[in-house]
């Protein structure tokens, strides 16, 4: 079988799987990375909402093979350590709010706002109403309010 | 063995309750668990209600618990503290985002004056011996677990302090016990952890203790944040599908393109085991399942199956032909009254209680036992079901209830656990099996269509009389709550009915005065998946309620807000509601197209009231949102809660704020249209939960002071109030009561994906969008 190698949260790795298997199932089902979630396997529900190069991407999308070995995927489980401190601004910002109900969509929901943060950083601009609206991750338990609280608070300590 | 019932203390008057210090190598204390079920207390000023003696007897007999250390505790929940100053206790209830574990800790971090993140919670394993009393559901857990569990932790406390004065050489009453560590007036101290196996006993002896009172409470009543919220955002929150259980391989099924179709036959299973990764492919009663190395590969082998199926229960059913059924099985409103009335008549179609994790579970079945993990609402039924699955004794199928990602009524059942099984049986392997989103979405159990008649009567400024006939397709509740119910149905005043009308009786309450009320349920059609979805029948007859109420209180020329306010039946009630009204700035001027909405509901011994104000304007309702529906825009949610006693007033709120979401969803955008025997939504992208477009950019939540010594139900309370608002609101704004839900079910807003194969095929331009 193939191989194929790529770092994952500041570690270098290598799978053995046929190259069309999507990322979502190397990190999970073969590396045991589990805080990606799945909840619909087609890029809508964005629960496994990961970083790729420092953007957010869904790792469910992206066949292993189109990965190459420079690439850096992060996930929730290395968020903290891009800040370089024990928490993510982000992180601390959704304690703070105590956003999770069920927890599941949250890894998710973190990763995107992270990366929203960045874009709008990037663009030199705050975050906006519009900004929130757009964020697509689904939250079954409905904390969006929360979220919407916690982005802006953990932008203002990003 | 007795339940920590409690008797009045003629010299203090104040209440003692029993429980036991059990016999174990370290302090563990115990009390008897309360029943569960919508009629366990009837009254907030009650003592919890208990199971007659002799079913107790039946049970266990005390003097077994008493003479043998080792014996099970049966039908007892204990607290056991620990060498390093840690307390544990296992809940015999789901968490599946609803804060009970969080709530929990602070019970005992309450009564043993510990600090919470000293109190470790775990979910028991399927304890069969507490027969109906390990059901999470009917927003139960707080108000059957309140007082037992302090009991517990009381006497933890009781027991502590005894053994600390012995130590200390100081009497228990000069003792002080605070953060874990016990100090008498003389500056000796010790702490909690190192008294733990001193304050152990051989025996298993009864004690009698007293709780805290309310006014001395530092913990319960305070808002604390959850104690699972750090896992939750490092992604260290373990669900089901993330555990490694050894040789549980990645289990999908294929599954028909129909509801509950069955497998005819399949043309090309060999191919398929030899496809990459795949290590099994078999007929299950349900589908076709596949294991493989990953679930990627399992995807792959469920799209390349070829095979012919046989109709399903539902064939050739549309959203209009059960319409029809359900006409038909409307119960007569009688003979119109020769005054006045305002009637109306409406239409919930089909919903979706899809939690975001789907059905999932791991089994490792053996020849001569099985073990199971999944989120189970019900384990002990569940634990019966596989057993009677697998043929094997109940007592070799070891259950465990894991974190849920999500319930919503879901995971009262156990489709997936007794699934895994059969799979794991058949193959004579592990399997990690889960459902795929299309399957969830299409398969699982829905929240079932309803309608709901209604007749109010009036005359001058008078309500005479208030009708509703609700009409339902049929809700399997065969998890357990009837169970309940038939435990306790003989002492309830409904006489000889089925579980779901007395569940309907026991949940339909007429909070206003409105004259002779009757609430009648009537069920049809057995064909469909069905199951309660959160807060069960009361969103859908609470909307149709309060619309009616908004058009009584127009023909009376009143204000919707102050002529609920005169009707209302306590000043409980209409605290809640001024609470809103006040807030939210009701009666405030409002552009053309928008307006507010306000509606109060009752239910688990709570009261709640929601404002809001929603935007129906053209440009607002077509503002553009790629694969999902803008609709209508709530811009603002008030909502004020009044649970009697409100342990934790954060979780308390977080509850509120999902099923305000809910509440939105249910109104504007959410539902299922079933075409031809099945479902076209197949995920996300089609089924229109509420998201952050649809979020109202201002909320908020009012938590009142507590009202009552003992808490009601939360979990599923917001959902009712919320969605009646929204309602009234968008019938204010447009000038038209609406009368079929949700608003948009008329409009199919997706292309539908085909049904062969069941599933759609991965994506594989994720670079593209990365951003
Ligand atoms: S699982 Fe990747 S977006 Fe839903
Ligand atoms: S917290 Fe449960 S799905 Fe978001």
């Amino acid at each position: 079988m193939p191989e194929y190698t790529f770092r994952v949260n500041g570690e270098q790795v290598t799978v053995d799987v046929p190259g069309d298997v999507r990322l979502l199932w190397v990190l999970r089902d073969i590396l045991g990375i589990t805080g990606p979630k799945y909840g619909c396997g087609i890029n809508v529900c964005k629960a496994c909402t990961s970083h790729l190069n420092g953007k957010a991407v869904n790792p469910c999308a992206i066949p292993v093979e189109a990965l190459q070995a420079s690439d850096e995927v992060t996930t929730i489980e290395g968020l903290a350590a891009t800040s370089g401190q024990e928490l993510h601004p982000m992180q601390r910002a959704w304690l703070e709010h105590d956003v999770a109900q069920c927890g599941y969509c949250q890894p998710g929901q973190i990763m995107a706002a992270v990366a929203l943060v960045r874009r709008a950083a990037a663009e030199g601009r705050a975050i906006t109403d519009d900004d929130l609206d757009g964020l697509r991750n689904i939250c079954r338990c409905g904390t969006y309010f929360r979220i919407r609280e916690a982005v802006r608070a953990g932008a203002a300590d990003m | 063995m007795t339940a920590p019932h409690d008797e009045l203390d003629e010299g203090i008057g104040r209440r003692r309750f029993f429980g036991y210090v059990l016999a174990a190598p370290t302090l563990v204390t115990a009390a008897g668990l309360v029943p569960a079920g919508p009629a366990a207390s009837p009254s907030a000023a009650e003592p919890p209600a208990r199971l007659p003696a002799q079913d107790l007897t039946e049970l266990i007999d005390l003097n077994d618990l008493m003479t043998a250390a080792a014996l099970p505790t049966s039908g007892l929940i204990s607290v056991e503290v620990r060498p390093d100053g840690t307390v544990s206790f296992a809940l015999p209830r789901a968490e599946v985002g609803q804060g009970i574990t969080t709530s929990t800790a602070m019970l005992i971090a309450e009564e043993l004056a510990v600090p919470l993140d000293r109190v470790r919670i775990t979910l028991a394993d399927a304890r069969p011996e507490l027969i109906f009393n390990q059901l999470t559901g009917g927003s139960n857990t707080t108000i059957a677990t309140y007082t037992p569990i302090r009991v517990a932790a009381a006497i933890a406390r009781q027991r502590l302090l005894e053994t600390a004065a012995a130590e200390l050489g100081s009497p228990v009453a000069g003792l002080t016990l605070k953060d874990g560590v016990i100090s008498d007036r003389s500056g000796g101290s010790v702490g909690i952890g190192a008294l733990a196996d001193k304050a152990a006993v051989a025996r298993t002896r009864q004690v009698s203790v007293e709780l805290a009172p309310r006014q001395s409470f530092t913990v319960i009543g305070r808002p604390h944040n959850r104690i699972d919220a750090l896992d939750a955002v490092t992604g260290r929150k373990k669900f089901t599908m993330d555990l490694d259980v050894p040789g549980a391989q990645p289990t999908m099924l294929c599954r028909p393109p129909t509801i509950n179709g069955k497998v005819g036959s399949v043309a090309n299973l060999a191919e398929v085991r030899a496809m990459p990764g795949v290590t099994d492919a078999v007929v299950v009663s349900t589908g076709v399942a596949v294991r493989a190395a990953t679930f990627g590969q399992c995807i792959d082998a469920v799209r390349a199956l070829r095979v012919t199926w046989k109709p399903g229960t539902a064939a050739g059913k549309s959203d209009e032909s059960v319409l029809g059924e359900l006409r038909a099985a409307e119960l007569p409103l009688g003979l119109r009254p020769p005054t006045p009335v305002v009637e109306g008549a409406f239409t919930f179609y089909f919903r979706s209680n899809s939690a975001l994790e789907p059905n999932c579970a791991i089994a490792d079945v053996r020849p001569d036992r099985a073990e199971i993990w999944s989120a189970l609402k019900s384990p002990i039924v569940a634990q019966q079901a596989v057993a009677v699955r697998l043929g094997l004794p109940p007592g070799k199928v070891t259950v465990h209830v894991t974190e849920g990602g999500g319930s919503f009524g879901r995971k009262l059942f156990f489709d997936a656990a007794l699934e895994a099984a059969e799979v794991s049986q058949k193959i004579g392997k592990p399997v990690k099996l889960m459902w795929h989103r299309a399957d969830d979405s299409r398969q699982g159990r829905t929240h079932p269509m309803a309608t709901s008649r209604v007749r109010a009567a009036y005359l001058g400024g008078t309500v005479l009389s208030y009708k509703q006939r609700h009409t339902s397709v049929a809700t399997d509740l065969g998890h357990g709550l009837g169970e309940i119910i038939t435990a306790l149905a003989a002492r309830l005043p409904v006489g000889d009915i089925g579980f779901s009308q007395t569940f309907f009786h026991l949940s339909q309450s007429m909070p206003y005065e409105f004259g002779a009320s009757s609430h009648l349920l009537s069920e049809t059609d057995k064909d469909f998946n069905t199951g309660s979805m959160r807060n069960v029948y009361s969103p859908d007859v609470a909307c149709a309620r309060e619309l009616i109420t908004d058009q009584l209180a127009a023909r009376m020329g009143k204000d919707p807000y102050r002529f609920r306010h005169d009707f209302l039946r306590d000043a409980r009630s209409r605290a809640a509601l001024a609470a809103v009204a006040e807030a939210g700035g009701w009666g405030r001027s409002m552009p053309a197209g928008t307006a507010q909405g306000i509606a109060f509901h009752s239910e688990y011994k709570s009261v709640s009231a929601a404002l809001v104000e929603i935007d129906c304007r053209p440009e607002t309702v077509n503002r553009p949102i790629r694969d999902g529906v803008a609709g209508p825009r709530v811009t603002k949610a008030v909502f004020a809660v009044d649970v009697g006693l409100a342990v934790n007033p954060r979780g308390l709120e977080a509850q509120m704020m999902g099923g305000i979401m809910d509440g939105i969803a249910l109104a504007l955008t959410s539902s299922l249209h079933l075409r031809d025997g099945y479902f076209l939504e197949a995920s996300w992208d089609n089924y229109f939960y509420t998201r952050q477009w649809n979020t109202p950019p201002e909320l908020r939540i009012i938590v009142l002071p507590s009202t009552s010594d003992e808490p009601g139900g939360a979990g599923e309370l917001g959902v009712a109030a919320s969605m009646a608002a929204v309602a009234c609101a968008y019938g204010r704004a447009t000038g038209t009561m609406p009368t079929s839900f949700p608003i948009n079910h008329g409009t199919l807003s997706f292309t539908p994906k085909p049904t062969v194969p069941p599933v759609p095929p991965s994506p594989a331009d994720g670079l593209d969008h990365a951003r």
